[in-house]
């Protein structure tokens, strides 16, 4: 189906960004002006995902260039949950950022650069054509950047130059590999390239660039050798900036490799074996870090590794039923990762810290805070009612199945590292007496008023819900991630979407 | 001492004197760019440029406190009005039903410029926010040294 509505949500992202800078100055009528813009945005992405759902695909030739000529926008079903979930997260941190943060950062632009990179990355989402999607890249790495500097104490510009040297690197890589493939076929498009690569005869030089494409989105998604940028990154910059980057950013890069990977290239042997190593070394060196960490949000960036190493793993295997647990984790993931940063925000407004042994008592505190962040903390190792459990389940069955032993000792070596360490996050936090008495100056979040507590407290609680949801009416995301991987090793209703029936 | 400074209020006087002549004369050699691009499609990237070469110049003759008295409104508001601008041309064709950022053209053609498309208007936008961009880099610049 072709409609114009596909870019509603990235051009209400746009128009919110522009409107912001009229109002350069004015915090109060930013925050205003961010939320009403990502609400609306949120319920247009609800809108675009139920005409996928009833419709199929829907696609749009962006200027009434033809494809493979022009540049196409198109969404599928796993572009639909991508793009939902952006505009759940978004909305969430959205609001969160209006209270969490001081008056100086929102004047130094932070929701105009906020609605840029979520724009960015709805655009990376629904694109169907590789260098745009390397353009959204590079809208969203900008972004990044100047989220993770503003404001740069010392500690933080040091993650900060890691993180951008870093993604420099991954943004030449992927440019180069667009241009190797474009000498080889001539074309940009990325359902053109499935037919074109599938017809080049030099298979070697094909599989080489498909891991130059590997690599670049590797870095991005911080896969085994190239992920330490990320732990130093993401702890030093302000919980809702975390949030959103560890929720999203990291999971671009998955998206990214899980289109290349299932339309442009099908795998052949010695990726999938590539894939399975890079899982098994991501999943284990990710899940040893955690365990020396102190700072509650070092824990959370190490996580991120080792559950990328879950992705991986899937497409590792590269079966049907191994999408269907990638994609069931990436909805749990998405909206557990982003909450777990947000949950440490509050804890810093709390007590000042997120050092683990200096921290504690916070359930005798703070009781209905600590039920909703344990509900959190639990989702994400996967205690059973709760979302994480049934794709990992899903994911060693497959494993199971695909007789892949050393992958299915890795992914259950991490998945009890994660229970390990999340049960010391609950003991030594929430649990155990406080070590020091604690004093009124220290308690931020008593002196915020009752709004900002809203504001702080709500997208917690909402996104807590929906995790546990996703749960509890496991089935129905279980059919939808179904749907999403027929799509994905069916690339031939993608390419004749976007071509047309001319093939 | 005395004899260098004598020279550069020489200095100034001719540039101010050119500058007085120079800066409609860049400005309206912008608008050509504007509207005739590089092969006849529109310029507002080199347009804007030219433009903003203009004001430069004219801070350089007289100061940048000057050139800022110049413009009614700052002109780093002239970047959201641009972009305002580039946004509704690319929403037109969408209300007439056609993809986003479709040229749309009016019926009849314009005496002097011919015929019109939203392109042009998307090239206004384009124009407004190099000339903002530049100017509010440049006068920030400006102020700190």
């Amino acid at each position: 189906m072709i409609t114009n509505f596909i870019l509603a949500p990235i051009l209400m992202h746009m128009f919110t960004a522009i409107v912001l800078l009229f109002f350069w100055q004015k915090v109060l009528v930013q925050k205003i002006i961010s939320i009403v813009g990502n609400s609306i945005a949120f319920l247009l992405c609800l809108r675009m995902f139920e005409m996928t759902m009833s419709n199929g695909y829907l696609t749009l030739q962006l200027g009434s260039w033809q494809a493979p000529f022009g540049i196409t926008f198109i969404a599928d079903t796993l572009s639909a949950i991508m793009v939902l979930l952006t505009a759940l997260v978004s909305l969430a941190v959205g609001i969160y950022s209006t209270a969490s943060l001081n008056e100086s950062r929102i004047r130094f632009g932070y929701f105009f650069i906020f609605h840029f990179l979520v724009m960015g990355l709805l655009g990376a989402f629904l694109t169907g054509d590789i260098f745009n999607l390397y353009v959204w890249f590079e809208v969203v790495i900008i972004s990044s950047f100047i989220l993770l500097t503003v404001g740069g104490k010392k500690r933080q510009m040091e993650g900060a130059i890691k993180y951008v040297t870093m993604n420099m690197l991954g943004s030449v890589i992927f440019l180069t590999a667009i241009g190797i493939l474009y000498g080889i076929t001539g074309t940009l498009n990325i359902a053109d390239l499935a037919l074109k690569v599938a017809q080049v005869e030099n298979t070697g030089l094909v599989t080489v660039t498909s891991l130059l494409f590997f690599v670049a989105f590797g870095i991005k998604s911080a896969v085994f050798p190239l992920y330490f940028w990320l732990p130093s990154a993401y702890h030093t910059p302000p919980s809702a900036i975390a949030a959103i980057f560890g929720g999203l950013l990291t999971k671009m890069g998955v998206y990214a490799m899980l289109r290349v990977f299932t339309v442009i290239f099908q795998p052949d042997y010695f990726t999938l074996v590539l894939f399975s190593v890079i899982a098994i070394l991501t999943l284990l060196t990710g899940a040893l870090g955690t365990i020396n960490k102190k700072s509650i949000r070092r824990v959370l960036s190490y996580l991120i590794v080792c559950h990328i190493g879950f992705f991986i793993a899937g497409m590792g295997l590269n079966t049907e039923w191994a999408f269907v647990a990638i994609v069931f984790y990436l909805i749990h993931d998405v909206i557990v990762k982003s909450n777990v940063f947000m949950i440490s925000g509050v804890i810093v407004k709390m007590r000042e810290t997120v050092d683990m042994t200096r921290l504690g008592s916070l359930l005798k505190d703070y009781p209905k805070f600590s039920f909703v962040a344990a509900l959190v903390l639990f989702s994400l190792v996967g205690i059973p009612p709760l979302s994480g459990f049934w794709p990992k389940i899903l994911l060693f069955q497959e494993t199971f199945k695909q007789e892949n032993y050393l992958l299915l000792a890795a992914l259950i070596i991490a998945s009890f590292v994660t229970l390990f360490v999340i049960v010391r996050i609950w003991s030594e936090a929430f649990w155990k007496e406080s070590p020091k008495p604690i004093t009124e100056e220290i308690d931020h979040f008593e002196s915020f008023p009752f709004s900002g507590k809203i504001a702080l407290i709500a997208p917690i609680v909402g996104l807590a819900f929906v995790s546990l949801y996703i749960g509890l009416s496991a089935n129905s995301f279980m059919k939808l991630s179904e749907k999403a991987a027929y799509e994905m090793k069916n690339p031939e209703i993608y390419i004749e979407n976007v071509l047309g029936a001319k093939q | 001492m005395e004899k260098n400074r004598n020279n550069e209020r020489l200095d100034r006087t001719i540039l101010r004197t050119s500058t007085n002549y120079l800066l409609p004369l860049l400005i309206l050699f912008s608008i050509f760019l504007l509207i005739r691009g590089h092969y006849l499609s529109g310029g507002g990237f080199v347009g804007g440029l030219v433009a903003s070469i203009a004001f430069v110049l004219h801070s350089f003759a007289y100061s940048p406190y000057q050139t800022v008295k110049m413009f009614a409104i700052k002109p780093f508001f002239v970047i959201p009005t641009g972009l305002i601008i580039c946004f509704l041309s690319g929403l037109l064709p969408v209300l007439l039903g056609y993809p986003f950022m479709s040229v749309v053209w009016f019926a009849d053609s314009v005496v002097v410029i011919g015929a019109l498309g939203s392109a042009l208007i998307f090239d206004i936008g384009v124009y407004m926010v190099v000339i903002g961009v530049v100017l509010t880099i440049l006068f920030t610049i400006s102020e700190n040294t």
